[in-house]
C-alpha cells in the first residue's frame, strides 16, 4: 500500500482539517495552491537557489567512523546542523515564505518553543523584508533567551503568551488566534509536520530535500541509493518526514523514529506521544495525542525543548500504526549520554532533540555491514545551559 | 417541532442568546446559571463545554475555560449536573465546545446523553461543515440534534449557501474576523458584511456573535438579524459577581439594554 496524502488531507485515519470557519477561506486557497506553487518552476528555482547559497546545502553526509565503530555498523550523520541558523527548520521557513510572498501575503506569523522555529523564521522574514510575529510561550521566554534576543535583533517582534501553560502549544493557539483576527494579509508558517491540511504535506515536502539528498550522496559514497536504516527525532515530525520522504514506499529501508520519553514513558513526565497519546485532534489535524480521559491536552514533558509537543504529525501516527516505522522512546538521561557521545567521538555538539536520534543506535541491533543514516537535525549551541546544568 | 425552531417561529427580532463556560465561576453553578438566564428572560443557552486549548477563544472565554477546568469540569461531569435539567427547564439549550472532548467522550455515546437530557444541539467551532457531514451527521441526525454551522465575513456567498443548505435550527453568524471578545461598536464594513448577509434571503434564521457587549452593538445585531449571542461579556459579568448570578445577569442585561 503506498504511504501518500489524500485529497482531504489524510494520511489513512489521521490528518483533515478541523479548523474554524473564520480560517476556511486562508486554508482552502493554500490547500488549491501549494502543489502548483512548489511544482512552478520559478518557484522551485529560486528556493533551490536560496537554499544552496544561503542555507548552504547540500549538507553533508557524513560518515562517522569513530561512531561507527562504537557502535558497530556503518554510520553516515546527515549534518542539518550545519545549515544557516542551526538546523533544519529553515528549509521549511524559506519555502513557506517564498510561498507566502506568492500569494501576496504581507504579515509572518510563527510560533516557537526552544526558538530554532521562530529564529529560522525571523531570518527569512528579515531577507524578504516583511512584518514576523513569533509568538512563544512565557516559560520558554524565560529558558531560550538567546534565541529571543536573536529574534529581536533579526527585527521579529516575539510575544510572550501567557494562556494556558505557556509554552510550544499555548504559542501555536495563539498564533492560530492572531490568524483568526487577521486572516486576509497574514500567513502563519508553522513550524512542523503538523496542523490542518495542507500544512503536513507542505511542510513535509518542503523538508523533503533532506532525502532527496541522501540519495545521492549515498550513492557517491556507497554506490547505492538507499540505506539499511534512517533514524530521526520526531518533536512534531519534520526533520523525519524530510529524512523519510524518498523512501516511505521503499521497503528496503527500516525507518526508525525517537520521541522523547523525558523521564520515562511510565512516569507521567514525557513527550512521548506515540507511546502514550491516544487519538485525537489538536491544532487542526486529527493524530495522536497527550490527553486526559477528559480530552484536555496535557502539557508534556521533555529536556528538550524542541520535542516537547503533545501531539505528533499525522504522517507519523498513520507510519507508526501500519508499522512502516519503529518508535523508541528516549530518556532524557540517554539523550544527554548521546550527546556527549557524539562529541567526545566526532567534535560534533548536537541539539538536544538531535541527541535522542543519536542514543536510538544503542537500542537497535545492526550487522556490522548495516549502512545507517542518521539526521542530525540541529547543533548544540541553545542546549549549552541544559549541558552544563547536567555535566558539572 | 424542536425547541430551537419552535423559538424562531414565536419570535421573530431580539432573540438573545447567552453563552457560558460550564463550571465557572464554580464548579456547581451550571444549573443555576440556566434557571436564572430562563427566568430573566433569556431565550436560549450555550453551556460552553471547557477545552484546554480554545483556539477560537479570546482571553475572557479562555480564562472561565481554564478556571472551571481547574475547579474539576469535565463532560461527563457536566452531563450528569444536567440530567434532570428539562425538569424545571423549558428554553432551547446547546452545547459550545471543541470537538477533541466530544470525540475523547464518544460523538455517539455524547449524542445519546444529549438526546437523553434533552439537549437540542450543538456548536463546535473546530468542526467545519463537509467533516461533519461526511462523519457525524448522521448520528447527530439519529438523535434529533441541530448542529449550528458558523458563517463569517471570509465565509464566500457560495459556501454560505451551502451552510445554509445543511442548516437547520439557525445560523451562527461571526460579526468579525475575531476571537470571542467584547467590542464597542460593529459600525463600518461590519454593518455592510450584516447587509451583504440579509440580501442573500437565506432560509435559516440568523443569530449575530462574537463582541456583542453593550446596546450599541446589540441593537445592530438584532437590527440585521433575529438577535444576538453574547459570551464574554456575559462571562465578564459573572467574574464580577462570582457569588450572586442574578445580579449577573442583570448587570449584562443592563448593558445590553441601556
Ligand atoms: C534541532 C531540532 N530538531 C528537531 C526538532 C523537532 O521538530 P521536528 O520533529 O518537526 O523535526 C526541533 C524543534 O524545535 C529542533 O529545533
Amino acid at each position: 500500500m503506498k504511504i501518500q496524502i489524500d485529497e482531504n488531507g489524510y494520511y489513512g485515519r489521521y490528518g483533515g482539517a478541523f479548523i474554524p470557519e473564520i480560517l476556511h477561506r486562508n486554508f482552502e486557497e493554500l490547500s488549491s495552491r501549494y502543489l502548483d506553487i512548489l511544482e512552478d518552476s520559478d518557484f522551485q528555482k529560486e528556493f533551490r537557489q536560496m537554499l544552496h547559497d544561503y542555507v548552504g546545502r547540500p549538507t553533508p553526509l557524513y560518515y562517522a567512523s569513530r561512531l561507527s565503530e562504537a557502535v558497530n555498523a556503518r554510520i553516515y550523520l546527515k549534518r542539518e546542523d550545519l545549515n544557516h541558523t542551526g538546523a533544519h527548520k529553515i528549509n521549511n521557513a524559506l519555502g513557506q515564505i517564498l510561498m507566502a510572498r506568492k500569494m501576496g501575503k504581507k504579515r509572518i506569523l510563527a510560533e516557537t518553543g526552544a526558538g530554532q522555529h521562530g529564529v529560522a523564521t525571523a531570518t527569512v522574514a528579515a531577507l524578504f523584508n516583511m512584518e514576523c510575529i513569533v509568538y512563544m510561550g512565557e516559560t520558554d521566554v524565560e529558558r531560550q533567551q538567546l534565541n529571543v534576543q536573536k529574534m529581536k535583533m533579526l527585527g521579529a517582534k516575539v510575544v510572550p503568551v501567557k494562556s494556558g501553560n505557556r509554552t510550544l502549544k499555548d504559542a501555536t493557539n495563539e498564533a492560530f488566534r492572531d490568524w483568526c483576527n487577521h486572516p486576509d494579509d497574514t500567513f502563519y508558517i508553522i513550524g512542523s509536520a503538523v496542523g490542518a491540511k495542507p500544512y503536513p504535506d507542505l511542510v513535509a515536502r518542503l523538508q523533503s530535500v533532506i532525502s532527496e539528498e541522501i540519495k545521492k550522496q549515498l550513492m557517491e559514497k556507497e554506490g547505492r541509493d538507499c540505506p539499511d536504516y534512517l533514524i530521526a527525532c520526531v518533536g512534531g515530525g519534520s526533520n523525519a518526514a524530510g529524512t523519510f520522504y524518498h523512501y516511505l514506499n521503499d521497503e528496503r529501508v527500516r525507518l526508525i523514529e525517537a520521541e522523547a520519553a523525558g523521564q520515562g514513558i511510565d512516569t507521567g513526565k514525557t513527550a512521548a506521544t506515540i507511546h502514550c497519546g491516544t487519538e485525537g485532534i489538536l491544532h487542526g489535524s486529527r493524530s495522536l495525542v497527550m490527553q486526559t480521559d477528559d480530552g484536555q491536552i496535557i502539557e508534556p514533558y521533555s529536556i528538550s525543548a524542541g520535542l516537547d509537543y503533545p501531539g505528533i504529525g499525522p504522517l507519523h501516527a498513520h507510519l507508526s500504526e501500519i508499522g512502516r516505522t519503529q518508535v523508541l522512546a528516549i530518556t532524557d538521561d540517554e539523550a544527554l549520554k548521546a550527546a556527549y557521545e557524539l562529541t567526545r567521538l566526532e567534535g560534533i555538539i548536537p541539539a538536544m532533540e538531535s541527541a535522542h536520534a543519536l542514543a536510538a543506535l544503542h537500542k537497535l541491533k545492526f550487522l556490522p555491514e548495516d549502512i545507517v543514516v542518521l539526521t542530525v537535525s540541529g547543533r548544540g549551541d541553545k542546549d549549552m545551559p541544559s549541558f552544563i546544568a547536567h555535566f558539572s | 417541532m424542536n425547541r430551537i425552531n419552535l423559538l424562531f417561529q414565536n419570535k421573530k427580532s431580539r432573540i438573545l442568546s447567552v453563552y457560558f463556560s460550564a463550571g465557572f465561576p464554580h464548579l456547581h453553578d451550571t444549573v443555576t446559571i440556566i434557571r436564572t438566564l430562563e427566568q430573566k428572560g433569556i431565550d436560549l443557552v450555550e453551556i460552553g463545554i471547557p477545552f484546554s486549548d480554545p483556539l477560537a477563544d479570546g482571553p475572557v472565554i479562555q480564562n472561565s475555560s481554564n478556571i472551571a477546568l481547574r475547579n474539576g469540569m469535565s463532560l461527563s461531569l457536566l452531563l450528569d449536573q444536567l440530567k434532570d435539567i428539562r425538569k424545571e427547564v423549558s428554553i432551547p439549550l446547546v452545547f459550545m465546545g471543541y470537538i477533541n472532548p466530544i470525540l475523547r467522550y464518544g460523538f455517539e455515546k455524547f449524542c445519546a446523553r444529549c438526546a437523553e437530557i434533552g439537549i437540542d444541539g450543538f456548536i463546535i467551532p473546530d468542526l467545519p461543515m463537509r467533516e461533519y457531514l461526511e462523519e457525524f451527521k448522521t448520528t447527530a441526525d439519529r438523535f434529533h440534534l441541530e448542529n449550528i454551522l458558523l458563517i463569517t465575513p471570509e465565509t464566500s456567498d457560495e459556501r454560505i449557501r451551502e451552510i445554509d443548505d445543511n442548516s437547520n435550527g439557525f445560523i451562527y453568524m461571526v460579526s468579525s474576523a475575531s476571537t470571542t471578545g467584547m467590542q464597542k461598536s460593529f459600525a463600518g464594513s461590519k454593518e455592510a458584511y450584516f447587509d451583504r448577509i440579509n440580501a442573500m434571503k437565506l432560509k435559516n434564521p440568523r443569530l449575530i456573535g462574537f463582541g456583542i457587549s453593550n446596546r450599541e452593538t446589540y441593537d445592530s445585531a438584532c437590527r440585521h438579524a433575529s438577535g444576538g449571542i453574547v459570551g464574554s461579556a456575559f462571562v465578564h459579568a459573572l467574574e464580577q459577581h462570582p457569588d450572586n448570578i442574578p445580579a449577573a445577569v442583570d448587570t449584562l442585561l443592563l448593558q445590553l439594554n441601556s
